[in-house]
């Protein structure tokens, strides 16, 4: 027992490290469907280690208040996660992220005011983890306004957007640096709190100007990003599961970033810094200009004998899908036409909805079969031979100008070749142009008629007709 | 880049040649933890289909939840009750308030995301959770 006690920095290492082993099994496991849910288990049993073995770090003071905070916390996120639709989930990391990044940034606030005598060497962990921490979470608090719709989803622009980044930007980088030169004095202690305010300015005016269709690269540069400040806080505190599992996150979180911004053909300079919003501003601009365009209107009932009729079905998801709930719908719909004989896939492009793998999502909760979801790479070549294609609520992943139109803000993302299918229906709520605010051919072509409606009403009505026809 | 300045101010030229070789090997050894973890986390990632980027964007995001023990270090080590110490325990105490939300809202909504996944297509009965 007492050798316990003589040794308890000791023991709290050895616990930490079995919690960064978990983290890394963790990892290791969510990169395939089979075992992801124990990874991610083992990941939480890891954590659980590390918050338990903290809890009786000597000298700990305030631990009635601590148990409480913890408890306070598992309360208020718990509840939302356990009850949240899954159209919702981006969302919810976003938000999730945010406080992460709000956590790193208060750490370093506090430690700052509070600790006297801190050497240089830790004040510039102190000052970076404050600076990302800030951002990250001001900039998640945007991202999540952005995808709730509370906040338009459009690139915002405003007069000297950029000559009032990069002044801030400025502002940031003297702050730092000042304090970092004087270390703690009355003055730095003001002026960190300064910088703390800055930063969280900067963090929402960085991403205002993003589109809502690039959100999940933002989120995962975000969440990289607090995984920094996080490592950061460890090196501030010195404790190691700290810096190992903020660095896992910070690589991981980097290179997911890098395989979101490929699988969207994009760097990720250009989705963060503005590009990709002033083309879509000016292609909606011309848009609006050029003559409307025709579209051919059809009813559900119309549309439902080629579909009984056809051999192969293509169904095309996007984020029009999550906002109705139609993924229910959908798989009702397939079911029926599967009952008949006819072949239904459905076409995941890498980028469909608001995250990778967010369709995927979606359609398993509604039951819809693995097995019938295909990738673009696996299922692009056979929209030729397909007889119906059924866009759900996506728009940019199947503008054939991506493909065709080196003018075209989106030119040279990978898209799904709907246009190749004999014939295309979209579910569409409205006219309008898609979340990027690019006119879409393909709702212009020949070979396509549209249904306009919610997702899924215009779904169910399908169904029905379907089975009568 | 951590310590570099503490230990060595203080003392006499024995003590700051120690103090510099020892706080040398412990920068040593922290950039090597430093570097191992960034390209283990860049491998660990590196095979994962673009099914899984979702969930796994939400597991790391639990994972960084990690900061809650910073914040109940911090918490922890504020002792006095002058107005400043209250202030601050305000402060840490939020700060543990938000890490551990980030961490069970994290871990929960990665949980559902996967729980969704692991159903088998054939056996895809209502409501067999």
């Amino acid at each position: 027992m007492d050798w316990i006690l003589d040794n308890r920095a000791l023991l709290i290492n050895i616990a930490y490290l079995g919690s960064a082993v978990c983290f890394i099994i963790g990892l290791k496991l969510l990169g395939s469907p089979a075992t992801a849910r124990k990874g991610n288990q083992i990941a939480a049993a890891g954590m659980a280690i590390a918050v338990i073995a903290t809890l009786f770090m000597p000298g700990m003071a305030n631990i009635i208040l601590i148990l409480i905070a913890l408890a306070i916390g598992a309360v208020i996120a718990v509840f939302p996660a356990r009850t949240v639709k899954m159209t919702a989930m981006p969302q919810m990391v976003a938000i999730f992220n945010g406080m992460g990044g709000a956590t790193a940034a208060l750490i370093s606030l506090v430690e700052f005011e509070h600790k006297a005598g801190i050497g240089r060497g830790e004040i510039i962990s102190i000052v970076l983890g404050l600076i990302i921490g800030s951002i990250s979470f001001s900039g998640s608090m945007v991202a999540f306004g952005k995808l709730q719709e509370l906040i338009s989803g459009r690139a915002i622009s405003y007069p000297s957007q950029q000559q009032i980044n990069i002044i801030l930007g400025i502002a940031v980088v003297a702050l730092a640096a000042i304090v970092v030169l004087l270390t703690q004095t009355s003055l730095t202690l003001f002026l960190i709190v300064l910088l703390f305010i800055v930063a969280l300015v900067l963090g929402v005016l960085i991403v205002l100007p993003i589109g809502g269709a690039d959100m999940p690269v933002v989120i995962a540069v975000l969440n990289s990003m607090t995984g920094v400040a996080a490592a950061l806080t460890g090196f501030v505190l010195n404790n190691q599961a700290l810096i190992i599992a903020g660095i896992l996150v910070g690589a991981s979180g980097a290179f997911l970033t890098l395989l979101m911004a490929k699988a969207m053909n994009r760097s990720v300079t250009n989705v963060l810094f503005g590009a990709w919003g002033a083309a879509a501003v000016a292609g909606g601009g011309a848009a609006g200009e050029t003559p409307e365009l025709p579209m051919r209107e059809i009813t559900p009932d119309d549309a439902a004998v080629p579909l009984a009729y056809a051999e192969k079905v293509i169904i095309v998801p996007g984020y029009g899908l999550a906002v109705a709930q139609a993924q229910h719908a959908v798989r009702e719909l397939a079911e029926t036409l599967q009952a008949r004989g006819v072949n239904v896939r459905y076409a995941i492009h890498p980028v469909a909805g608001r995250m990778p793998g967010h369709m995927n999502v979606l359609l398993a909760e509604a039951n819809v079969p693995y097995d019938d979801l295909y990738e673009m790479e696996q299922i692009n070549d056979d929209f030729a031979n397909t007889d119906v294609a059924i866009v759900v609520g996506a728009n940019d992943v199947t503008n054939p100008a991506a493909r065709d139109d080196p003018a075209s803000p989106i030119y040279g993302m990978p898209i799904l070749n709907v246009d190749q299918a004999k014939t295309i229906y979209v579910l569409k709520r409205g006219r309008g142009a898609g979340f990027a605010g690019i006119e879409n051919m393909l709702f212009h072509d020949a070979k396509t008629s549209m249904l306009f409606g919610d997702a899924k009403d215009s779904l169910s009505k399908l169904n029905v007709a379907v089975r009568e026809a | 880049m951590l310590a570099l300045v503490p230990g060595f101010m203080q003392g006499t030229a024995d003590s700051v040649q120690s103090a510099l070789s020892e706080n040398a090997t412990i920068i040593l050894l922290s950039i090597y933890v430093l570097m191992l973890a960034i390209f283990l986390g860049f491998e660990l990632i590196g095979k994962v289909p673009a099914t899984l980027h979702t969930p796994l964007m939400s597991g790391t995001n639990a994972i960084h939840g990690i900061v809650v023990l910073g914040a109940m270090i911090i918490l922890g080590s504020i002792h006095g009750s002058a107005a400043i110490d209250n202030v601050l325990k305000v402060l840490a105490f939020i700060a543990v308030v938000l890490g551990s939300a980030n961490v069970f809202g994290g871990f929960v909504v990665t949980d559902r995301m996967l729980e969704m996944f692991k159903r088998k297509p054939a056996s895809g009965k209502a409501g067999g959770k």
